[in-house]
């Protein structure tokens, strides 16, 4: 369902940070991208986001070149993946509540809907009782937590983790963990990177080892190797 | 769903300023001070306006007749002179009441008043007064009563004398002041004007540089342009609308301060007296400036941040 087609970013002459990336990636595949710092995740999520353009290739959603969407087609194409942060990213000023509704909201759901689907979210993520906290006021475990419940709640097609668990402790980490796994189960596509060698290893999923800008390995049922 | 979505915008925009206090605070602050502005210009537009017409209506031409010159004559010049279309207005002042407004003036100078009784006579021609509507205009009038049609039935002058060549240095020079006033005037409002809607606009900027973050993630959940960008010109139309009535208020004791003082000082207009009389234009005047300084600056600083 997303296909890169030998993708490059080049931010200049010194500085590749993608280099005739090619892969693809199948519905219902829960998929980690590892690599250092600087080996070009980060970059290959921004092109699935459409945050940044590719300076070379292209990149498939279900055979619609992503690039080249006009805005309108854009909001609606994002509104299919949902995103989780290493810094969580969550909107300062409303609460757990208004968050998750506001990705509701953004995709044009109804009043009804989203008090039906917004605490069930939550509960899902285990986060029920503290609905109308601020981020202020929640762990970091929790923002994560918040973070997953609004990148699921409009049922997307894929879900992108960026280092969700960088900031978080290991019990956390072993949370958010299982959550991805059990929204994995639900039948969503789920593409992650991390550092974490313990998560990668428990996985038993594919890997993608990405180094200075290049895939240099793509197992099934990987481990992290570098 | 538009008015699902417009309720949702409006109240988003409502809660972000009450939990964005401070940023809301500042900029509520920086907008009344640049209302007042736009109000001291208002006040400063009406003080000038007042002052320059009276100093206007204070400019005008006398034509001394001679004592001997004829009713009839003196009648007709009269007609021809209201016929003329630079002249605003006229008063004839007969003989008669010439030497009242003499005796008046000369009532406490016995010695003066002794001298006219020897006379017997009204040495006293009539006088006529006129009032053109511009004050570049007396030039034209006072060429054509200087002119030799300006005779009587008889053939014989009956203009004593035209004050106009004694005034016209005066009156060449008012001219110059008044325009010039204007045009100063014009160009210290515009600047003002520009500098405290250019403060507003930063301001404003800056309260939405620190949301830029927010920007770009509510477009990452794929919020559209429209749906972002509306609630910060919810909020900015709220700071517009709080600092007018903010504003209004304030004027309120200032004006009632200023009030005898302006009328002291300039020429009798009060501005306590000038605001409550004008209140409802001068309440859409900093209303509106408000509410549309608040929209176009947030609706402009938003657009920035939307690039994502």
């Amino acid at each position: 369902m997303l296909y890169f087609d030998r993708v490059s970013k080049i931010y200049s002459d010194e500085s590749r940070a993608l280099d005739g990336v090619s892969f693809s990636i199948e519905p219902k595949e829960f998929v980690s991208i590892v690599g250092h710092s600087g080996a070009g995740k980060t970059t290959l999520l921004k092109m699935i986001l459409a945050e940044d353009r590719p300076t070379e290739g292209d990149v498939f959603f279900e055979s619609t070149n992503i690039h080249a969407l006009p805005r309108r087609a854009m909001n609606t194409y994002r509104q299919r993946i949902g995103t989780v942060f290493q810094d969580f990213r969550l909107l300062p000023n409303k609460t757990a509540f208004e968050n998750i509704a506001f990705a509701m909201e953004a995709a044009g759901r109804t009043d009804t809907e989203i008090e039906s689907d917004v605490p069930y979210v939550l509960d899902l993520v285990d986060l029920g009782s503290k609905m109308d906290n601020f981020p202020h006021e929640l762990s970091g475990g929790e923002r994560q937590r918040v973070a997953i419940a609004r990148a699921i709640v409009n049922q997307p097609d894929v879900i992108i983790a960026d280092e969700p668990t960088g900031n978080l402790d290991p019990l956390s980490t072993y949370e958010i963990v299982q959550i991805l796994k059990k929204i994995n189960d639900l039948g969503t596509t789920i593409l992650l990177t991390t550092h974490n060698k313990g998560v990668i290893d428990s996985l038993k999923k594919r890997v993608i080892t990405m180094d200075r800008g290049r895939v240099i390995r793509d197992d099934e049922e990987g481990k992290y190797v570098l | 769903m538009f008015w699902v979505t417009g309720k949702r915008i409006i109240k988003t925009g409502l809660l972000n300023f009450w939990r964005n206090g401070f940023v809301s605070l500042s900029s509520v602050w920086v907008m009344t001070t640049t209302l007042l502005v736009i109000a001291g210009l208002l006040f400063m537009i009406a003080l000038l306006g007042v002052t320059l017409d009276q100093i206007r209506d204070r400019v005008d031409i006398n034509v001394y007749f001679l004592p001997e010159a004829l009713d009839e004559d003196i009648e007709a010049l009269r007609r021809s002179i209201e016929s003329l279309p630079e002249v605003a207005h006229v008063d004839f002042i007969t003989r008669d009441e010439a030497l009242e407004n003499f005796r008046e003036r000369h009532a406490n100078d016995e010695i003066t008043l002794q001298a006219l009784d020897e006379l017997g006579d009204n040495p006293l021609g009539a006088v006529i007064n006129i009032r053109a509507k511009e004050t570049s205009q007396y030039e034209g009038i006072a060429n054509f009563l200087e002119s030799d049609q300006v005779l009587g039935s008889d053939g014989s002058p009956i203009i004593d004398d035209v004050n106009y060549q004694q005034n016209k240095v005066a009156i060449d020079r008012l001219t110059n002041i008044i325009d010039s006033t204007e045009a100063v005037g014009f160009a210290i409002s515009l600047v003002f004007v520009v500098m405290s809607v250019l403060i507003t606009f930063n301001t404003i900027r800056l309260a939405i540089y620190v949301s830029r973050e927010e920007i770009s993630v509510m477009r990452l959940v794929g919020a559209s342009n429209y749906y972002v960008r509306s609630p910060f010109v919810v909020t900015g139309i709220l700071y517009g609308l709080i600092s007018g009535i903010l504003t209004l208020v304030l004027l309120y004791p200032i004006s009632y301060w200023l009030g005898p003082k302006s009328e002291n000082f300039f020429t009798g207009l009060n501005l306590f007296t000038y605001y409550t009389e004008n209140f409802g234009q001068i309440f859409f005047i900093i209303l509106g400036s408000g509410v549309l300084l608040g929209a176009v600056s947030s609706y402009m600083a938003v657009h920035r941040y939307l690039k994502v």
